[in-house]
């Protein structure tokens, strides 16, 4: 079995479990207020790490390449209340333009 | 009252204009994470699979990233469970409006995600918030799943026009965009700035993946004071 299989299968039962617990096993009663404040905010967290990571990781060196401009031109796009599509076309013309020209 | 049936069609109507807008917005993701997981080197199945039995836009993004860049099965999956973490959070807010036998809630679970909830908590009523929460969610299943196929097959075998459109940037510039709507709040700020420089200064240091992974303890920031004592 590959690698991308195996995670599939694990990350599909692991999300089908988190999704259902709710509905199936809670049913009305709420989460206690400690670990609310957690799950509130994990996913800031893990999406800024995978922004920076992504942009700056080659392999497990630290790189600054034409990518970091894609995602500063990312950051002024949203910045400037720009929809989803033009920040990521946006994105890519900035990383494409700033590779032909180094 | 006597206009209830008018009533009805009024809320129904402003449902699916919501939904609607929830799912067009779905769509340019759907096409980035199928061209991603063509570039980190998933097969067509693999990103269907994803997409279809996971169902979470920002933890396919993770585990798709995380594989192409070498990182190990744990890292990939536990990254994106925890990014699925939330899922939690949205049960708890849809089951009451989320009634019927167990293979029914279970069946509406795999529809758990931002857009869906977000669609059936705005609404005051348990079955019109049912209603919404099935309409997006639905909507956005389908529209998802079309448009990560439509991804990955423009894009697969086509690593130098990855790069030579930029494209390669397209995933780093989706994960900002997930983050943007959390960055208006200073204690959401402070974990994601927390987040980001743990990860970042254990890339040269730790296999890949753990990085992303260790980025969690970033969540210790939400309970530092603001600074200059306005919180």
């Amino acid at each position: 079995m590959s690698d991308a299989t195996l995670v599939l299968i694990v990350l599909a039962l692991g999300t089908f479990t988190l999704k259902a617990a709710g509905p199936v096993v809670l049913g009305s009663r709420a989460l206690p207020l400690r670990l609310q404040r957690v799950v509130d905010v994990l996913p800031a967290a893990l999406l800024a790490a995978l922004a920076l990571v992504s942009t700056l990781s080659d392999g497990r060196s630290l790189s600054v390449d034409a990518r970091v401009v894609g995602l500063v031109v990312a950051g002024f796009a949203l910045w400037r209340r720009a929809p989803f599509v033009v920040a990521i076309l946006l994105a890519a013309a900035a990383t494409a333009i700033t590779r032909a020209i180094a | 009252m006597a206009d209830a049936v008018t009533d009805d069609d009024l809320i129904r109507r402003a449902i699916h204009r919501q939904a609607a807008s929830i799912v067009a917005a779905v769509a340019p993701f759907g096409i980035v994470f199928g061209a991603s997981a063509a570039n980190a080197g998933l097969t067509l199945l693999h990103a269907i699979g994803f997409s279809t039995l996971v169902f979470g836009g920002s933890s396919q993004f993770a585990a798709a990233e995380i594989l192409g860049d070498g990182g190990s099965v744990v890292s990939a999956a536990v990254a994106g469970l925890l990014l699925n973490v939330r899922s939690l959070a949205f049960g708890v807010i849809m089951a009451p409006a989320l009634t019927g036998a167990l293979w029914q809630r279970a069946a509406m679970s795999q529809l758990m995600i931002d857009e869906s909830t977000a669609v059936g908590a705005a609404q005051d009523e348990a079955r019109w918030r049912r209603y919404g929460y099935l309409v997006a969610g639905v909507g956005v299943f389908v529209v998802w799943n079309l448009t990560t196929i439509a991804g990955h097959l423009a894009f697969s075998g086509a690593g130098d026009l990855i790069t030579d459109l930029g494209l390669d940037a397209a995933g780093p510039a989706a994960f900002l965009a997930l983050l943007w709507p959390r960055l208006g709040q200073a204690s959401q700020r402070r974990v994601a700035i927390a987040g980001g420089l743990i990860a970042v200064a254990l890339v040269p240091v730790a296999p890949p993946g753990i990085p992303i992974l260790a980025a969690m303890f970033g969540v210790a920031a939400s309970r530092l004071p603001s600074r200059g004592g306005a919180s």
